[in-house]
């Protein structure tokens, strides 16, 4: 591990740590101070307070529990599923291969979307705010292995006729330990690259089911309610420390990149 | 030799054509260019731009004023009404405007097939229309029933021309249709037909054109209004606003409390898929007027609406003069006075939550539409106000489509918090929220037998306010069934936000009014400053 | 050869095409709130128009006889009639499909642009932390919503269109470098290397060329990418393509839209993805695949 990955470890670290005391360090994401409503930083509201007045601080690090651990909970499922998928598909090769990616291009097509709000009608109305996110989170993860099957399939294609693959065919090894030894090693990095690609992009999924009533419900917070606090841009040029939910994903999106970084063993 | 150069110099300027063009928004294509056909807000705009109408509303005094039509007069009980037209008023297209007009546009709009709300205000009771002409300018109109407020609902009915070979397109308003390009704008020129002139004689309209942009995005919207490539901005929330007063606090309008509410309603139906504890919550009357006493009104228009929204005092705005009973007041907010009518009803508080004398956590939920931040603050402060009396509150916001469903189709839902557009100020716009037997007495809907008391006190009063023709008996009626909702509380009426605007400093003659359309409601009379006032 | 994997293709699309437009219609129909119209809630109505209205979805609610109907029609090049706004599907899609192509060329071209050239200077340039930079700005792009981004564009006065780009471009770079980086690493580099032919042709005709085939199968993932990504993208824009066109159809439960959307969506994404397999197949034929 270079001195970037530890760098990039630490933070991740830090974040985790401050979401899992967020209890200690900020007592309430939901009481209303509505005297102080968006409100300048200060000792007391060290990121100021929304339009409802409530801790901006607060939220965010409450915030960052749900998305921390419900995205890439999402991100590892989809990944498992479009690895299992995709990888048999590309292993086997000829019809199952032709099948499976057809079947991934109907399923790419399909406005999922219906699903998610038949699901949610299903749903008792006084489901809890954690429950309900939950499964959005599951839902997410369940519908989003379609795209990254496709790379994975022809990944695996790829490294199925390779040479040495062959050559180990050749050598009488048995499928289960192809796939095992030689196989799932050279997919890792394309499945790690995967994993913290749908990381930001479930936690974004969420504040956009949001608009339909599909995201979290008060008084949870999420990074992704948070990050639609930056559509209203003026707002955010004037109270530039909304930005910390931003900045905050940005940090942990590049860090995950760092720390899973491939291969490589050369400097870059 | 000077005062012939400033003669000159007028004449060239009166002379002149001149070039103003208004811009703003609509905030979705329009579904029908046919007057007669508008179901949709942006097909309403351009109704009214276009549309001549015998009758209007002045959106400024709230009084009714003759346009097409001189005179009227509404007799047989508001089952007859008899026009005196202007004379020598013509189509855009030239055609003359006559008494067939009048008929035909009638014939059309009580054709049961039409189905539309401007047509279903007229069909109080099913039956054919009796119109004809009575004399050269002269037309009369009998209807199959009495229609409370007759004369004010020609307001809404556009003249179509019996005999233009351009049809519907031909048009009677200051403006025309001149060029739509769908998703992208639409483009009304001045109708060079167009029969009214100022007090100085001169015609109107003042502007040449206004143009249309489809613009769904508001912060888009006031982005090119910053920029000045819009010129009104003509619904403005409260954030947006504060924004654009701090930055061009001369651009700015709050006209102040517009005749909609906010609302919040238990689910009251006796065959809902409810808890039947829960229902029994709901169904009662102290039950309810707990809520609306533990709902902080005053800090809902503080802090949501920024103090552009008044406290609402039942289902008539402030903003509506005539009707609103003076007598009421809003609900003063005291958590105090909520918990002792809950105890009277033995509910108990144990720790931090309440209980029903059954044992029965109070714990409801309430859904409104996703997407509508106001909406979403508004329930996180309600769910706050509720939990100082131990009501666990879940707030569920749902699609908008989703949400008809619950309240209209499954009746599966436990409280809702509402918006309610009022579009006219007549209490008869309003007869199928408060008769028990329609479909939009939303607490309670299609009641075979009215299921309370005073439900059906609240039927047959405003029953009675629409078969009386007289104003004053008509508002004795109706400020009884507004008391009545004070008391028993049905609905729970929140605020009523304000009328915020953008305009252009350049944009004058504006008087913006908290009727719809607030800004434009003038629109013959608006004009850019800079650009020359034309003479034909 | 290539005919028959011509034809396997075209089977497959109109196999996929059938299949979609149902399973898309099925969803739609068993999505909560279809059926309903927003004008119910309007206190005007009379008890008629309101039947009137409940009677316009009744031929929607069998959604196989309304598929049915729909595909004879759709034989017959009648591609419906929108409800929700009030005009013929095939003008809606005339005026719209030019704008959402327009739409997608920004996004593919500019996503493959910024992610590939990215990738490819990364994995050339072989120095301590050449990769932090474009780690950076991918992740900036993955972390800030779609609508933001798009505000950003608008108001510095550019299309926000190229928002689409840059939610596409952090997916290519990160996999286009993966493939590079892989096969940079291949045995037969370094022997290349030893036999001194120069830096650049080593770069290109034994990492870039052996590794085209993969860098293929992403440019199908673009297109779907950029496609997703123009629904947003558009509908914050306002600007009037397919994709603003599938979200009002979605809010509206406009069946007939959104049937025929879904199958457009779905011929994209064959189309694109079918190219992509195609390339696959030229650059390696004894593949099985097809």
């Amino acid at each position: 591990m270079n001195r970037t990955q530890k760098a990039a470890l630490i933070v991740l670290a830090m974040v985790a740590l401050a979401a899992l005391a967020a209890g200690l360090l900020a007592p309430s994401y939901s009481q209303q101070f509505r005297d102080s409503i968006s409100a300048p930083p200060s000792s007391r509201f060290p990121l100021g307070t929304d339009d409802l007045g409530r801790d901006r601080l607060a939220r965010l690090l409450y915030g960052t529990r749900v998305s921390v651990l419900l995205a890439p909970a999402a991100a590892l499922l989809s990944t498992l599923l479009a690895g299992l998928i995709g990888g048999t598909a590309g292993y086997l090769g000829g019809r199952w291969e032709r099948i499976v990616t057809a079947a991934i291009d109907l399923f790419l097509s399909l406005p999922w979307l219906f699903l998610l709000l038949a699901i949610r009608a299903l749903l008792p109305l006084n489901t809890s705010p954690v429950a309900s996110v939950t499964i959005t989170f599951l839902l997410l993860g369940c519908l989003g292995w379609a795209s990254p099957a496709r790379i994975i399939r022809a990944g695996t294609r790829s490294l199925a006729n390779s040479d040495f693959l062959l050559q180990a065919r050749a050598a009488g090894t048995p499928s289960a330990r192809l796939i095992w030894r030689h196989l799932l090693p050279n997919l890792r990095p394309m499945l790690a690259a995967q994993f913290w690609l749908s990381i930001p992009v479930f936690i974004l999924s969420e504040a956009n089911l949001g608009l339909l009533g599909l995201g979290i419900s008060e008084p949870l917070p999420s990074w992704g309610a948070l990050l639609r606090e930056l559509e209203n841009y003026s707002a955010v040029l004037q109270n530039p420390w909304m930005l910390a939910p931003a900045v905050l994903l940005v940090a942990v999106v590049s860090c995950l990149q760092l720390l899973l970084r491939t291969e490589d063993r050369t400097p870059c | 030799m000077l005062k012939h150069s400033v003669v000159l110099l007028f004449a060239s300027v009166f002379l002149a054509q001149s070039a103003s063009e208004l811009r703003f928004s609509l905030r979705a294509d329009p579904k029908t260019f046919h007057p007669l056909e508008v179901e949709d807000e942006a097909s309403e705009t351009i109704r009214y731009l276009t549309g001549g109408v015998l009758i209007r509303l002045n959106r400024s005094t709230q009084q009714i004023e003759g346009e097409l039509a001189s005179k009227w007069k509404v007799s047989e009980n508001g089952r007859r009404i008899d026009f005196e037209l202007r004379p020598k008023i013509a189509f855009s297209d030239g055609t003359p405007f006559t008494c067939e007009d009048v008929v035909y546009t009638l014939t059309q709009l009580m054709d049961p097939a039409l189905h539309s709300p401007v047509g279903d205000g007229f069909r109080s009771t099913p039956g054919p229309l009796d119109a004809k002409c009575t004399g050269p300018s002269a037309v009369m109109a009998r209807f199959p029933g009495p229609v409370a407020a007759l004369a004010a609902q020609f307001d809404s009915v556009a003249m179509l021309s019996a005999h233009s070979p351009r049809k519907e397109a031909a048009v009677l308003g200051p403006f025309e249709v001149a060029d739509y390009k769908p998703g992208s704008y639409v483009l009304l020129r001045r109708n060079p037909n167009y029969w009214k002139r100022d007090a100085a004689g001169k015609s109107l309209p003042y502007l040449d054109s206004i143009r249309l942009e489809i613009q769904q995005n508001r912060e888009l919207e006031l982005l090119r209004f910053r920029r000045g490539e819009l010129d009104i901005v003509n619904k403005l929330d409260p954030e947006m606003y504060e924004r654009l007063s701090s930055e061009m606090p001369h651009s700015v309008v709050d006209a102040g409390p517009s005749l909609d509410w906010e609302v919040v309603f238990l689910n009251e139906l006796a065959s809902s898929p409810l808890a039947d504890y829960k229902r029994r919550w709901f169904r009662s009357e102290e039950f309810r007027r707990a809520i609306s006493d533990a709902i902080h009104r005053d800090d809902l228009v503080r802090v949501v609406y920024r103090g552009h929204a008044r406290a609402a005092v039942g289902p008539v705005s402030i903003a509506n003069r005539f009707w609103l009973n003076a007598g009421l007041k809003p609900p003063v907010y005291s958590a105090a006075s909520a918990l002792d009518l809950l105890e009277r009803q033995g509910f108990h508080r144990s720790g931090n939550s309440l209980f029903d004398r059954d044992g029965h956590k109070v714990e409801f939920s309430m859904i409104t539409n996703a997407g509508n931040k106001l909406h979403e603050r508004m329930l996180a402060l309600i769910q706050q106000d509720l939990g100082q009396l131990g009501i666990q509150l879940n707030v569920v916001t749902l699609d908008f489509p989703s949400l008809i469903e619950r309240i209209s189709r499954s009746f599966d839902y436990e409280s809702v918090l509402m918006a309610f557009t009022n579009i006219g100020l007549d209490p008869s716009d309003q007869m199928n929220v408060w008769l028990s037997s329609a479909a939009n007495h939303q607490w309670n809907p299609n009641q075979k037998t009215p299921d309370t008391p005073w439900e059906a006190e609240i039927d047959r009063l405003m029953r009675a306010q629409a078969a009386a023709q007289e104003p004053g008996k008509r508002k004795a009626y109706f400020d009884k069934v507004q008391a009545i909702v004070a008391d028993k509380a049905p609905m729970l009426f929140l605020v009523n936000p304000n009328v915020l605007s953008a305009v252009s400093p350049n944009v004058k003659n504006v008087a913006p009014a908290t009727l719809r359309p607030q800004i434009y409601w003038n629109a013959e009379r608006l004009y850019i400053s800079g650009s020359l006032v034309s003479q034909r | 050869m290539l005919t028959r994997v011509l034809l396997r293709q075209a089977r497959r699309l109109l196999i996929v095409l059938l299949l979609g437009g149902l399973l898309g219609a099925t969803l739609v129909r068993l999505g909560s709130g279809f059926g309903v119209d927003e004008r119910e809630l309007d206190p005007r109505l009379s008890p008629d128009t309101r039947a009137a209205i409940h009677a316009e979805h009744a031929t929607e609610n069998n959604i196989v006889i309304f598929y049915a109907h729909y595909l004879a029609g759709l034989a017959r090049g009648d591609l419906g009639f929108s409800r929700s706004l009030n005009r013929p599907i095939s003008k809606l899609l005339a005026e719209r499909l030019p704008v959402s192509l327009e739409s997608l060329a920004y996004g593919v071209l500019g996503g493959v642009a910024l992610g590939l050239g990215l990738a490819l200077l990364t994995v050339w340039w072989r120095v301590p932390g050449a990769d932090l930079a474009p780690a950076v700005l991918s992740g900036l792009c993955l972390a800030v919503p779609a609508a933001v981004l798009a505000l950003v564009f608008l108001w510095i006065g550019a299309s926000g269109r190229w928002a689409i780009a840059l939610i596409v471009f952090p997916h290519v770079y990160r996999y286009s470098k993966n493939v590079l980086a892989a096969m940079r690493q291949s045995p037969h580099v370094p022997a290349a290397e030893a036999r001194g032919l120069s830096p650049a042709r080593v770069f290109w005709a034994h990492v870039f060329t052996p590794a085209a085939p993969q860098l293929a199968a992403i440019a199908g993932l673009a297109v779907s990418l950029a496609f997703g990504a123009s629904i947003p993208i558009e509908v914050i824009c306002d600007t009037p393509g397919v994709g603003q066109l599938a979200w009002r159809a979605a809010l509206d439960r406009d069946l007939p839209l959104l049937v025929i959307i879904t199958m457009l969506i779905a011929l994209m994404t064959l189309v694109a993805n079918s190219l992509a397999d195609l390339a696959l197949a030229a650059w390696a034929p004894a593949s099985d695949a097809f």
